[in-house]
């Protein structure tokens, strides 16, 4: 099984992203945003970081690499492909994802370990959760204000697009709580938390047994795997 | 194009011309030397690289003699690990397993006053690409911060500023920033000092020196372009105090943009590992006046540039602002022929911008031409190197006896403690500092093994073995301006100790000297006790200085900051795995206090917050103390028996105690009866006096008999004053506060100024 990380100028989080897949089973295959070739991976990830810094508007110009027109092209044949962060705003941007981002309500950077709720456990990519599960994942970004019009919002939440939602705390303001949302078909997720971050034990998020202990983002990727396996 | 560009030839027919030397910051004698050096008087490019070069910031002329104690007082064992020492871009540590660790810690002091996001922004940006030149990927930051007091009306505009500088900086570089530390005194109101603190890693044999080598090497010039931001930063901004009506110096900070410096991280870091440069020397202050003249200073003697090669932002530059010019984010390399299609091709990849400037000569001079004409014709060393070396007059402040015979002993402490435990819980320097760290990306890189609020950051260097490394910053400009010397003592030891309870074990030293005006003799006094006490104290520790920075100007007017000599230790650990945490996990653990507590109250965090006092005599340092107490920790973690250890320092007993609460939202009960009576002090010296060796750690039951005898063992004194127990911290007859009012009372004081805590 190859998941392809796909690096950008200003990718940050890359080389985080193709640890988690190891770390869940899968191979890592390194993209680059130059070229037109998948590599023959079976999943993508958009790892965050600020691409191209981030100019314009998060994300936008990532959009429009040359290696999108290729994972454009496999997501609408239903690979999976997961967007964290500055990869979630490429996906919105490329319209793969509904929605868009914006500054963070209080208008600064934030890093926190943030708890959400899976609300869709039947995507490519949280088909290891169980609907309604509670999950801690670090969040850090300054433009992750989800918004969307009315009419999306009505949408996405009656498709059960919304695919995670904040709790206690609404990080940045994003409409309905929302953290991550899927297309239709459940194969392209995004969200602002990095799962990738919360999948070894020492480096995630506290939990109440032990420090850095938060492994709840391993999940994403082993999900992927399951996903395709079954296909 | 600067058709009236000053070449050698006018300079050597019109010796009497009259020359700004003053407004560049040079001293008339100093013009006069540069005149004997060249034999003529210098050409206005020339004038200009020697300005900046001479500076104080560049040149080190009024500390250079001092800091060779560094190199001097040096043992074997302080040699045994050092791959690159002091006066590199930034020193080198052997860490093991072939893998080294460069750190370094710079000031960006006056550019983050004028403006304050900029100006720490750039600090970030400067002291990465140090890292970098050495060959070395970045992975962590840190930075040591100071403020005017908390209440003045300036000073959210500075707090503001230099935290969302750092953060916007550092978290688009990618770097995780693990910690750090944040004071606010009035003497930094229109001083305040930012430290920033750069961590890199690499093998050993990736280890490179920037040197121009080789005749007929080219030298390049890549990432951004060069621009008009930064002029006479390094010789005006840096090396002069502000003072009140005098004219804004704001177009003299560097404007940052972190995506182009992101970018030329991994652009060189290709360039390396394909072996397609030299060297690369990162351009901060003084930049291309700085790079070319230590890179020729540092290799062959000789280097031939056409200036008018330049990529410009602006091409209405002259060539003398070219020459000055601190435009960010541009490395020079040193590119051998054969390799140079190979090095345009992986600066193409990452979409950077090169130009070919000129080449490495035999001539043993540094030649510079613009379109054609050569404008600079000097020895590089006397740029670079050998500069003016000041023996500037050093006076005993006499005063400062006044100050050490008002001790704090004098002081009442009969007050409620409770009231003042939550006083200095919640005063500014020992509140919670989530306000900004919370703006900071910590999981960047995913090899964070501790950062704030843990004693040390920690960060994993190998995936393979978990080898690592751990980071600590410490001053108190309280102690400094007590006794400079003691107070270098308290802040190494600090910082040492700071490391230590992460498990790491301390193996180097940077330094970054915060110092009033080096033309005042009091300071000089401060100085010279300074470097001297901290040179004789790592020899004691045996754990050398790799190197660092002096900051001297920070002042306003006549009045001079305290002393503020930050330390930064690094240790390494086998397996970051095996790191202890700060806070308390598990309730029922035993909770021991490790050292004696002695009446130390002069310069506490008690006397100032609670007494608005400042005098006396501060605590002592026992270096051979310290050591047993690091030896003893390490081998209680060793032994798997220590579950928690967290330094004493600020605010003392009972601050640490709060902060081990505070980290895991596991509480306490402390009794305090066998502490009062073994050390024969009263209650409010047992929770607030600062005395040095001490730390809480505490330790499973079942682990108890092997813990005190390795205490006895070791001889280290050790008092069990408690019990980790639900979630309030109960001093027992003294004291009881609940969870929510010690992390209302730890966190409310930055908000109440700067704002709510994003995400509390």
């Amino acid at each position: 099984m190859k998941i392809g990380v796909i690096t950008f100028p200003g990718s940050l989080d890359d080389r985080d992203a193709q640890r988690a897949v190891r770390l869940a089973g899968a191979t890592p295959v390194a993209l680059w945003h130059g070229d037109h070739d998948l590599q023959g991976v079976d999943a993508i990830v958009l790892p965050g970081g600020f691409s191209y810094g981030d100019y314009l508007r998060a994300g936008a110009i990532a959009s429009h690499s040359p290696i999108m027109a290729e994972v454009i092209d496999a997501a609408s044949k239903g690979m999976p492909v997961l967007g964290i962060c500055n990869g979630f705003q490429m996906l919105a941007e490329a319209r793969l994802l509904p929605g868009a981002h914006t500054r963070n309500g209080h208008q600064q950077f934030i890093c926190r370990d943030q708890k959400m709720r899976v609300e869709n456990a039947s995507t490519d990519w949280t088909n290891g959760y169980a609907e309604g599960q509670e999950i801690v994942i670090p969040l850090k970004n300054a433009d992750g204000r989800f918004v969307a019009d009315a009419e999306t919002i009505t949408r996405i939440e009656g498709n059960g697009q919304v695919v995670f939602r904040y709790l206690d705390v609404n990080p940045n303001a994003s409409i309905n709580d929302i953290a991550g949302v899927a297309n239709e078909r459940g194969n392209v997720v995004g969200l602002m938390p990095h799962p990738e971050h919360a999948t070894e034990l020492g480096f995630g998020p506290d939990t109440a047994d032990a420090m850095r202990s938060g492994t709840d983002g391993l999940a994403f990727f082993t999900s992927a795997i399951a996903a395709l396996t079954r296909v | 194009m600067n058709p009236g560009a000053d070449t050698v030839q006018n300079a050597a027919a019109t010796p009497e011309k009259e020359q700004p030397y003053d407004a560049l910051g040079l001293k008339e004698d100093e013009y006069l030397k540069i005149r004997e050096i060249l034999g003529r008087r210098p050409t206005s490019g020339e004038l200009a690289m020697y300005s900046v070069m001479w500076s104080e910031h560049c040149s080190y002329k009024s500390s250079k003699n001092y800091l060779r104690q560094f190199g001097q007082k040096v043992s074997p064992a302080m040699k045994k690990n050092l791959m690159v020492g002091m006066g590199e871009n930034a020193g080198v540590v052997d860490v093991g397993n072939g893998w080294a660790v460069t750190f370094k810690i710079e000031s960006h002091n006056h550019p983050s006053y004028i403006e304050p996001f900029q100006g720490a922004a750039t600090g970030v940006g400067g002291i990465v690409r140090d890292i970098i030149s050495m060959g070395a990927r970045p992975v962590a930051v840190m930075d040591a911060l100071r403020f005017g007091a908390i209440d003045n009306d300036d000073t959210p505009r500075v707090v503001h500023g230099v935290t969302s500088g750092i953060s916007f900086y550092a978290n688009c570089l990618g770097l995780p920033n693990i910690g750090g530390e944040t004071y606010f005194d009035s003497v930094y109101q229109a001083n305040p000092l930012v430290n920033a603190l750069a961590v890199g890693v690499l093998r050993h044999e990736d280890l490179h020196l920037a040197n121009a080598r080789g005749v007929g090497n080219k030298v390049v010039l890549f990432g951004a372009r060069t621009g008009g931001d930064g002029i006479g930063g390094a010789s005006i901004l840096a090396s002069d105090s502000f003072s009140e009506g005098g004219p804004t110096k704001r177009p003299a900070v560097q404007v940052g943009d972190p995506f182009a410096e992101k970018v030329l991280i991994e652009c060189c870091l290709e360039l390396f590992a394909q072996k397609l440069v030299e060297g690369i020397q990162d351009l901060g202050a003084a930049g291309i006046s700085c790079a070319t003249s230590e890179l020729a200073s540092n290799g062959d003697g000789g280097m031939f540039i056409e200036l008018e090669k330049v990529l410009l932002r602006d091409p209405s530059l002259t060539a003398e602002e070219i020459l000055m010019s601190e435009s960010q984010e541009r490395m020079m390399a040193i590119v051998r022929p054969e390799k140079l299609d190979g090095f345009l091709e992986v600066v193409k990849k990452w979409d950077v911008e090169t130009s070919v400037l000129g080449e490495v000569t035999d001539t043993g001079r540094l030649i510079i031409n613009w379109h054609g004409e050569e404008i600079v014709n000097v020895e590089p060393r006397t740029v670079a190197i050998d500069g003016p070396v000041y023996d500037r007059p050093v006076v005993y402040p006499t005063w400062i006896d006044a100050l050490q015979a008002d001790s704090a002993s004098g002081l009442s402490r009969d007050g409620d403690l409770r009231e003042q435990f939550l006083a200095l819980l919640s005063s500014p320097n020992l509140s919670d500092k989530s306000w900004i760290t919370n703006q900071y990306d910590k999981y960047v890189m995913g090899n964070t093994a501790l950062s704030y609020p843990d004693d040390g950051g920690m960060v994993r260097v190998d995936e393979e073995s978990g080898l690592g490394f751990a980071v600590a910053t410490d001053a108190n400009g309280r102690y400094c301006q007590l006794d400079p010397a003691m107070g270098a003592r308290l802040a190494l030891a600090e910082a040492f100790r700071n490391v230590a309870v992460t498990g790491a074990t301390p193996v180097a030293v940077s330094d970054c000297l915060n110092f009033g005006s080096p033309e005042n003799p009091e300071v000089m006094w401060q100085f010279s006790k300074t470097v001297e006490a901290l040179a004789d104290a790592c020899l004691e520790l045996e754990i050398p200085v790799t190197g660092g920075n002096v900051s001297f100007y920070n002042q306003t007017g006549d009045v001079p900051i305290h002393p503020t000599p930050v330390i930064a230790v690094l240790g390494t650990i086998d397996d970051v795995s095996k790191r202890i945490p700060s806070g308390w996990q598990d309730e029922g653990n035993n909770i021991y206090l490790l050292g004696t507590t002695a009446l130390e109250l002069d310069g506490s965090a008690w006397a100032g917050t609670i007494h608005d006092h400042l005098g006396g005599t501060p605590p002592v340092v026992d270096f051979a103390a310290e050591q047993r107490l690091a030896a003893l920790i390490q081998a209680g973690n060793e032994q798997n028996i220590i579950a928690s250890a967290h330094d004493l320092a600020d605010g003392g007993l009972a601050q640490a105690l709060a902060e081990s609460v505070l980290r895991f939202g596991v509480g306490a009960r402390v009794w305090l009866g066998d502490l009062l009576e073994r050390d024969g002090i009263d209650v409010t010296t047992a929770l607030f006096s600062e005395s040095t060796g001490r730390v809480i750690v505490s330790v499973p039951r079942e682990d108890d008999v092997r813990f005190q005898g390795l205490c006895e063992g070791r001889g280290y004194p050790v008092a069990r004053i408690g019990v980790t127990d639900g979630s309030s911290l109960e001093v027992q007859d003294v004291f009881t506060v609940n969870a929510d009012e010690l992390r209302h009372a730890h966190t409310r004081t930055m908000q109440e100024y700067f704002g709510a805590v994003v995400g509390a």
